[in-house]
């Protein structure tokens, strides 16, 4: 028995995700091996504290595919015997992981937020109709395979015994799709929006996209990723990359706070597992103050200001 | 070109929190009364971009639904906004299907389609539902099927016989090309679905929608894989901490003040 986290790397750097899809698989009590894939990437395996880095490096994994990492992982899934697969809930993993367990003849459970045991069963929790229900799910066949929604999980600590190093065979691949182009976003002020330990986020209540600097000038005291409600970004306010929701980035920062958002389902989806919620609404029966710890009935153009002059003042003197 | 929109009938996600019933004791969410179920948003991006594919290259469109009879509903509006036809799969033995069910039954009825008529290029799917959440039964289809996926993708053209295709990251873009067959999860940055035209909402209430069994598929003892063990709501209660101060700015600075006493900032 043993449970193996798949990092998806790039870069001299181990991805955010990488030490809390260890730390969740040592709350499971068994072995840890880590499956590093990327192009580059080996380097990066003394740096998992885990007991075995499976590698998979090669040119041909990147720009990724589906077509080519899928035969590559669910081999090294069987190689390792491991019967616990976590995967981050990334955009390549939301496609890579369902189609490894596909492949394997079991079943994903996508976007967990905690893993436990129950009847000595391993029961996997995730928030379904938009949150409004959490489900525990276990898997009868075997390996269970998850991915893990960022920030949900505590990290592992970094260090400690090296972990054995094993090169596993790139199966050649010759895949249909053809990467022609790749584009970059241009790189936005901020931190990004799912990694945030803060985020600002706003709706309706704004009025209109003029007021948008309300928002912007707050995050940015903070040091914080922007975000919208979806009736902002479906009136063009600002990009629909910035929508917090169902339909949009699912985030669980430390500290989010929801500038003149209703908090309808389709909102509280994307923010529901933040830590700590601040709900600053001119109407005091808005849904957004059940879920906040702290909130301001008040006019957003007064407390914003003086909440963003504050926290300069507070921030300027350590 | 022939393409297949899978389509999924779900709650209406549009409607305020805590209208959800939880019945814990059945495992099952029980959706608001007297509020219409709705075709998956995300498979409305994708039936639209099947749509102006339809327009500018010409193209069959099939809608494929799996459910009970009351999913009949997304199917005819499928049609009623442009799909050629549709097929419903029905069964009694699919009320617990899993996603490992649902992808093996949609994967052999895409199978069977394209044994009985022309071959199916594209099949189009939404990247996740609105209830489930999972975003996993369109990459299952195209592993059962041994096609290539790409996911999520937020915009889709035809040239030379492949399909071009922008398939998000997580830092922008990438520009795909793949020769069909070839399954896409759509993403709504493809553009929004469009309005029934009054001509289409009538020929969809003279269209015969089939419904093929898991017999009709060759399929027998499809077992779950995963099953729910215990359904839950979270509790939300009244607990918000008011900060009062004689004005709003006021109120605004002593925040700031319990953030710093919290060490948020």
């Amino acid at each position: 028995m043993s449970t193996l986290v798949v990092v998806e790397a790039r870069g001299e750097a181990l991805p955010p995700q990488a030490l809390e899809l260890v730390g969740a698989a040592q709350s499971l009590g068994e072995p840890t091996d880590a499956l590093l894939v990327g192009s580059g990437v080996r380097a990066l395996a003394p740096r998992l504290p885990v007991r075995r880095v499976l590698v998979g490096d090669d040119q041909s994994l990147r720009p990724y595919l589906a077509e080519v990492w899928t035969p590559l992982v669910a081999d090294a899934v069987e190689q390792s015997q491991a019967d616990v697969v976590l995967f981050p809930h990334t955009l390549l993993s939301r496609e890579l992981a369902p189609r490894v367990a596909f492949r394997l003849g079991t079943a994903a459970v996508t976007d967990c937020t905690a893993l436990g045991r129950a009847d000595g069963q391993l029961v996997l929790a995730k928030p379904i109709y938009g949150g409004n229900a959490l489900a525990d799910y276990a898997v009868e066949s075997r390996p269970v395979v998850a991915t893990l929604r960022p920030r949900a999980f505590p990290a592992a600590e970094p260090g400690g015994a090296t972990p054995e190093v094993i090169d596993v065979a790139v199966p050649a691949a010759s895949p249909r799709a053809v990467v022609v182009d790749t584009v970059q976003a241009a790189p936005s002020a901020g931190p990004t929006l799912k990694d945030a330990r803060v985020v600002v986020s706003g709706g309706r209540g704004l009025g209109g996209p003029e007021n948008w600097h309300y928002v912007e000038e707050l995050a940015a005291a903070l040091g914080a990723a922007v975000g919208a409600s979806r009736a902002v970004t479906d009136a063009g306010w600002v990009p629909p990359s910035l929508q917090v929701g169902l339909t949009g980035t699912t985030v669980s920062p430390d500290l989010y706070v929801a500038v003149g958002i209703s908090g309808a389902v389709q909102h509280m989806a994307g923010c529901g597992g933040s830590r700590n919620l601040v709900a600053i609404n001119r109407d005091p029966d808005a849904n957004i103050f059940r879920h906040a710890r702290w909130g301001i009935v008040g006019d957003y153009k007064e407390v914003l200001p003086a909440l963003t002059a504050r926290i300069k003042e507070l921030k300027g003197s350590g | 070109m022939r393409i297949v929109v899978t389509v999924k009938q779900v709650p209406d996600p549009d409607v305020p929190p805590g209208s959800f019933q939880v019945d814990s004791a059945n495992k099952r969410v029980v959706p608001p009364t007297g509020v219409a179920p709705v075709m998956n948003g995300y498979d409305a991006n994708a039936l639209e971009a099947a749509l102006k594919l339809k327009e500018a290259h010409g193209a069959t469109v099939v809608a494929l639904s799996l459910g009970p009879a009351e999913a009949r509903d997304v199917l005819k509006r499928a049609i009623a906004m442009g799909a050629d036809s549709a097929v419903l799969v029905e069964d009694p033995a699919l009320a617990e299907a899993d996603t490992w069910v649902t992808a093996n039954a949609l994967a052999a009825a895409i199978r069977k389609m394209g044994a009985e008529g022309e071959p199916i290029d594209l099949v189009l799917s939404g990247r996740q539902a609105s209830d489930t959440d999972a975003g996993q039964v369109p990459l299952g289809v195209a592993e059962l099927l041994g096609w290539p996926s790409l996911a999520p993708v937020q915009k889709i053209d035809w040239a030379d016989g492949k399909a071009r295709v922008e398939r998000m990251t997580e830092d922008g873009y990438d520009v795909v090309e793949v020769a069909p067959p070839v399954l896409l999860a759509v993403s709504s940055e493809i553009g929004e679905p469009r309005y029934p035209p009054l001509r289409g909402v009538m020929m969809a209430g003279r269209a015969q929608i089939p419904s093929w069994s898991l017999a009709d598929l060759g399929l027998s003892d499809l077992a779950p894989r995963r099953k729910i063990v215990r359904l839950y709501a979270e509790t939300r209660e009244a607990k918000a901490e008011l900060v009062k101060a004689d004005t709003a700015a006021d109120a605004g600075r002593v925040l700031a003040d319990k953030l710093r006493e919290a060490k948020l900032i």
